[in-house]
C-alpha cells in the first residue's frame, strides 16, 4: 500500500461498551475534553457479556476495520459476573479468528471503569492507530457492503 | 471427426479461453467441481463426476438480481446485467446434458426466465463420454447414452487422444476457432470406447432398473403410500441432494441489507428445508416426510405428467454418493418396486 | 452382528423396548442407513459392519418423544455424544435401552475410492466379527484390496477409546485404532502466517454450498429452529452468497457447539465437499484444554461445562496475541 493511500485511509471501528463501566469511562473522557478518534463508533451494550460472538463477526462483515471491546474490570461487573463469561467467549473467538488468518490485531478487549476517562481516551487512541498501520480489512468483510 | 493429443489439452484450454470464459472441472483439495479455466487450476478430467453438477454455468447457486443504492435522499434501482458473453462449458457428462434439457423445461417455458435464458444462448457445451461408469450409475434408466454425449461438441477420452465431434452450429463455430490444434481422424477410432462403455453400464447394479408406474396416472397411488412414512425417517433435512442434483431447480429470493442499500438475490432452494415455499399464512409442507415425498414425487410424477414423460431425474448418481444418510432415489424406486412385487 | 439382532428380538419379544435404533443394510455394501426396527422381522435387514458410521445420538431426540422405549445401537465414541445430550436435557434417559456396540475403526467409501477402487460390487472385511486388516472389494474390473486402516475416517485415526461411557448392556469387542495426534493438524496450521492460513481457509471453506448437512447431523446443534434459519436475521443461510457468509456460519456454528462438541466427526464424515470441519471444532477444544484445563465433553455429565462457568483468574483476551 503507499503512503498516499494511507493518508486516505479512514478506518472504521466499532466499539462495544457496557452501559455501566466502559459508556460512563467514554463520557468521562468526553466531558474531561480527552480526544478520541472519531473513527471509533460506540455501540452501548448492557453488559459485556451481551456482546454475542455473532455482533464482532458482524461488525466485520459490514465492513469495520477493527472492533473493541470494553467492560468493567473483572469483579467490577454490574451483573456480579457478567464479564467473566464475555471473557473467555471473547479469548475463544478471538484465537479462532486468528487460526484462520485474520490479522490478530484487529481484534481487542479492554476494561474500562467509570472513572477512567484517560484510559478509555488512551486505548482508544492505540487501537485506531493501530488499525490504522494493519490498512483495510480485506480478509472478512462482505464484499457486498463495499461501495 | 478430430482428435488431439492428451498433452496438447493445456493448449486447446488456453485457445478457447482467448475467445471466451471456459469452465472445466477443477480440483481443488480433494474434490472435483466446475470452475473457471486459469493456467494455474488443476483441471482433472479422469474423475467421474463432479460433486456439483455443472448446472451452476447456467443456474448459479446465488446470483444477483438488482441492486438499491440509497445516496441521501437519491433511491437507484440498478438491475443486473444479463450475460452477454460467450463461454463454453467444458467436460460435463451425458447425464448433466440432459439435467440442462429439464432446466430448459422449466426456465425457457412461458415466463421465461431471462437470466437463464441468456446463459444458454452464450453458452457452449462440450460433452465428455464416461469413460468408466460407476456403481452409483444409472442414467441408462432414463434412455441416456453415456457412450454418446448429445451436446454441441461431443468429445472421448482414450489414453492418448481426446477425439472432438462437433454436432450443432455452436460446436461447429467453437470447432473453427480451435481447429488449428485439431487433426482429421475417422469415427471408428472411439467405436471400441462406445462399445467398452455400454458394456461397463450393462454389469452396473442399478442399470437394471425399471420406472414401470412411475407417471402421472399413479399420483394418487404413490402419494399415498404408507412406505414413505418409513422411507423418510433417516433424513437429516439437509440440502445436499438438492444442491449436488443437475434437476433441481428451485429458488428462493432473498434481500441482502449492504447498508447503503439492498441487494437482491436468488439461491438454490431445497425441498427438504423447513422453510421452503413458506408464505404468511406457514408453510404448506409441514413434516419432513412430506418434504420428503414432495423431492421424489416431483422427479418422478409430477415432472413427467407435466413434460411428456421426462422424468427429472437424470441417474448421476450424486445424491446416491453423497447422502449424509444414504438415502436416495434408488432406494425408493426399489423400495416401490419390492412392495408392488408383495402385492401381486 | 447376529449376537445383536438376536438379543434385540429378545427384547422386543418381552416388550422391553418398542423399538430397535440401528443401522439397515443398503442397496450396495457400504450405503449403510440409520433406521428404527419395530418387528423381530423387520430385524433381518439390520446391519452392523464397517460402514455404520453415523452417530444415532441425536435421532434419540425424536425416538424419546415417542411412546415405549428405544433400544439404541451406540459405538463408544457415540456414548459420548449421547451423554453430553442427556447433559443438556434433550434426551430422556428412560426412554432408552442402550446396547454398547463394539467398534473397531468405521470406514470411509470416499476414502477406498479415493484409492483408485471403481465399479465396487462388494465388500468384504468389514464385518466386526472379521479379524481380517484388509478389504477385499469385488469390482467389476476385478478384485482389488485395502488396507482397512487406509480407508478409515479420520475421526477413528484419533479415536478416543474403546470404552464406551454409558450403556445398558455391551455386545462385541472394541479396538483403539488411534494412529495419530488429535491436534496435530491444528498445530500445522498454528504455525502458519495469517497469509498461510487465511490462504487455507478460504480454499477450504470456498467449497462450501451451504447445505447445512454438518449442522444437521451434528449431536450438539440440537436447536429447535437454528439462529441461521431465522426469518428476521440476515443471513443467506442457504446460498452461498460471499465468501464472508461461509466463514461466519462455520465460525458460529463451531462457537456454539464449543465446549459441548465430543468430536466425533460427524460433521467431516458427512460433508459432500470434503471440508475438513473438524479443524474448527478441535480448535476451540484445543484452546479450552489450554486455558481452562483439560475437557472431554461428554465424558462426565456432571463437569462444568467451559462456556458456562469461569475462574477469577482466567487469561486475558490478549493471551492470542502474546502467543503470536
Amino acid at each position: 500500500m503507499s503512503i498516499e493511500n494511507k493518508e486516505e485511509f479512514r478506518p472504521k471501528i466499532v466499539a462495544f461498551c457496557c452501559n455501566w463501566c466502559s459508556y460512563a469511562g467514554a463520557d468521562l473522557a468526553g466531558s474531561s475534553r480527552l480526544g478520541y478518534p472519531a473513527d471509533v463508533k460506540i455501540i452501548r451494550v448492557p453488559c459485556s457479556c451481551r456482546v454475542n460472538p455473532m455482533f464482532i463477526l458482524r461488525a466485520f462483515e459490514k465492513g469495520a476495520d477493527g472492533v473493541i471491546m470494553c467492560g468493567c474490570h473483572p469483579g467490577d461487573c454490574h451483573y456480579s459476573t457478567g464479564n467473566y463469561y464475555a471473557r473467555r467467549r471473547m479469548t475463544l473467538l478471538f484465537s479462532m479468528l486468528d487460526y484462520i488468518g485474520v490479522e490478530n490485531g484487529r481484534t481487542r478487549v479492554e476494561w474500562v471503569s467509570a472513572a477512567e476517562g484517560v484510559k478509555f481516551s488512551t486505548t482508544m487512541n492505540e487501537f485506531a492507530e493501530k488499525i490504522h498501520a494493519l490498512g483495510k480489512n480485506v480478509r472478512l468483510g462482505d464484499l457486498r457492503c463495499r461501495k | 471427426m478430430y482428435k488431439i493429443a492428451k498433452e496438447n489439452l493445456s493448449a486447446l484450454f488456453r485457445k478457447i479461453a482467448e475467445n471466451q470464459e471456459l469452465y472445466v472441472p477443477v480440483k481443488t483439495g480433494n474434490q472435483v467441481n466446475f470452475g473457471a479455466w486459469s493456467k494455474e487450476a488443476e483441471v482433472d478430467l479422469d474423475t467421474l463426476k463432479t460433486v456439483k453438477s455443472p448446472k451452476d454455468a447456467f443456474f448459479p447457486q446465488s446470483e444477483n438480481l438488482y441492486t438499491c443504492v440509497r445516496d441521501g435522499k437519491k433511491l437507484s434501482v440498478e438491475p443486473e446485467a444479463l450475460k452477454e458473453q460467450d463461454f463454453v462449458v467444458f467436460g460435463m457428462k451425458a447425464c448433466d446434458v440432459r439435467g440442462i434439457e429439464v432446466l430448459d423445461k422449466v426456465f425457457l417455458a412461458d415466463p421465461v426466465d431471462s437470466f437463464y435464458a441468456a446463459r444458454r444462448e452464450h453458452g457452449t457445451i462440450v460433452a465428455m463420454a464416461c469413460k468408466e461408469p460407476e456403481e452409483t450409475c444409472f442414467c441408462n434408466v432414463f434412455g441416456i447414452d453415456c457412450a454418446e454425449p448429445s451436446a454441441d461438441v461431443a468429445v472421448w477420452m482414450t489414453e492418448e487422444e481426446l477425439y472432438w465431434k462437433s454436432l450443432t452450429e455452436r460446436g461447429e463455430t467453437l470447432t473453427g476457432q480451435v481447429k488449428e490444434l485439431l487433426s482429421d481422424t475417422i469415427e471408428e477410432k472411439v467405436e471400441e470406447q462406445k462399445q467398452s462403455i455400454r458394456a461397463i453400464m450393462e454389469k452396473l447394479p442399478n442399470a437394471q432398473m425399471s420406472l414401470e408406474g412411475w407417471n402421472g396416472e399413479a399420483l394418487k397411488e404413490k402419494f399415498d403410500s404408507p412406505l414413505w412414512e418409513e422411507l423418510y425417517k433417516p433424513c437429516l433435512a439437509c440440502g445436499t441432494c438438492t444442491f449436488v442434483c443437475p434437476t433441481c431447480q428451485c429458488y428462493d429470493i432473498k434481500d441482502y441489507d449492504t447498508g447503503h442499500g439492498i441487494k437482491r438475490y436468488r439461491c438454490w432452494d431445497s425441498c427438504m428445508y423447513s422453510d421452503f415455499t413458506m408464505m404468511a399464512h406457514g408453510n404448506n409442507r409441514t413434516s419432513q416426510m412430506q418434504r420428503f415425498r414432495q423431492r421424489f414425487m416431483h422427479k418422478l410424477v409430477y415432472f413427467p405428467a407435466n413434460n411428456d414423460g421426462m422424468y427429472s431425474c437424470v441417474g448421476c448418481g450424486r445424491c446416491v454418493e453423497k447422502c449424509p444418510s444414504s438415502l436416495n432415489i434408488v432406494k425408493v424406486i426399489k423400495a416401490f418396486e419390492k412392495q408392488g412385487g408383495d402385492k401381486s | 452382528m447376529q449376537e445383536i439382532v438376536n438379543r434385540a428380538k429378545e427384547l422386543l419379544a418381552d416388550g422391553t423396548v418398542a423399538r430397535v435404533l440401528g443401522w439397515k443394510a443398503g442397496e450396495m455394501s457400504y450405503d449403510v442407513q440409520p433406521s428404527y426396527f419395530e418387528t423381530a422381522q423387520s430385524l433381518d435387514e439390520f446391519v452392523y459392519n464397517g460402514f455404520c458410521g453415523a452417530n444415532l445420538s441425536k435421532y434419540m431426540i425424536e425416538a424419546s418423544k415417542m411412546e415405549g422405549k428405544t433400544l439404541i445401537c451406540l459405538k463408544p465414541c457415540d456414548t459420548y455424544s449421547f451423554n453430553q445430550l442427556l447433559k443438556e436435557h434433550r434426551i430422556d434417559r428412560e426412554k432408552a435401552y442402550i446396547i454398547g456396540v463394539g467398534c473397531k475403526g468405521k470406514l470411509d467409501i470416499e476414502k477406498i475410492r479415493a484409492q483408485g477402487i471403481k465399479g465396487i460390487r462388494s465388500i468384504e472385511g468389514a464385518e466386526l466379527t472379521d479379524a481380517a486388516d484388509t478389504l477385499t472389494i469385488q469390482t467389476i474390473y476385478g478384485e482389488k484390496t485395502c488396507a482397512y486402516s487406509d480407508g478409515m475416517l479420520e475421526r477413528c485415526h484419533v479415536c478416543k477409546g474403546k470404552e464406551h461411557q454409558i450403556y445398558d448392556e455391551l455386545i462385541g469387542e472394541s479396538k483403539d485404532t488411534k494412529d495419530g495426534d488429535r491436534f496435530a493438524e491444528v498445530e500445522r496450521i498454528e504455525k502458519m502466517s495469517p497469509e498461510e492460513k487465511f490462504a487455507f481457509f478460504q480454499k477450504e471453506l470456498s467449497k462450501c454450498i451451504r447445505c447445512n448437512a454438518c449442522r444437521n447431523v451434528c449431536p450438539a446443534c440440537s436447536c429447535r429452529k437454528c439462529v441461521f434459519d431465522s426469518t428476521k436475521f440476515d443471513s443467506s443461510q442457504k446460498a452461498n452468497a460471499d465468501s464472508f457468509e461461509e466463514k461466519m456460519f462455520h465460525i458460529i456454528r463451531a462457537f456454539h457447539v464449543a465446549g459441548r462438541c465430543t468430536d466425533c466427526g460427524e460433521c467431516s464424515r458427512v460433508c459432500p465437499q470434503g471440508i475438513p470441519l473438524h479443524l474448527f471444532n478441535r480448535k476451540f477444544i484445543k484452546d479450552i484444554n489450554e486455558f481452562y484445563g483439560e475437557y472431554q465433553a461428554g465424558e462426565d455429565i456432571e463437569a462444568d461445562v467451559p462456556l458456562t462457568s469461569f475462574t477469577f483468574d482466567d487469561v486475558e483476551p490478549g493471551i492470542v496475541k502474546e502467543r503470536g
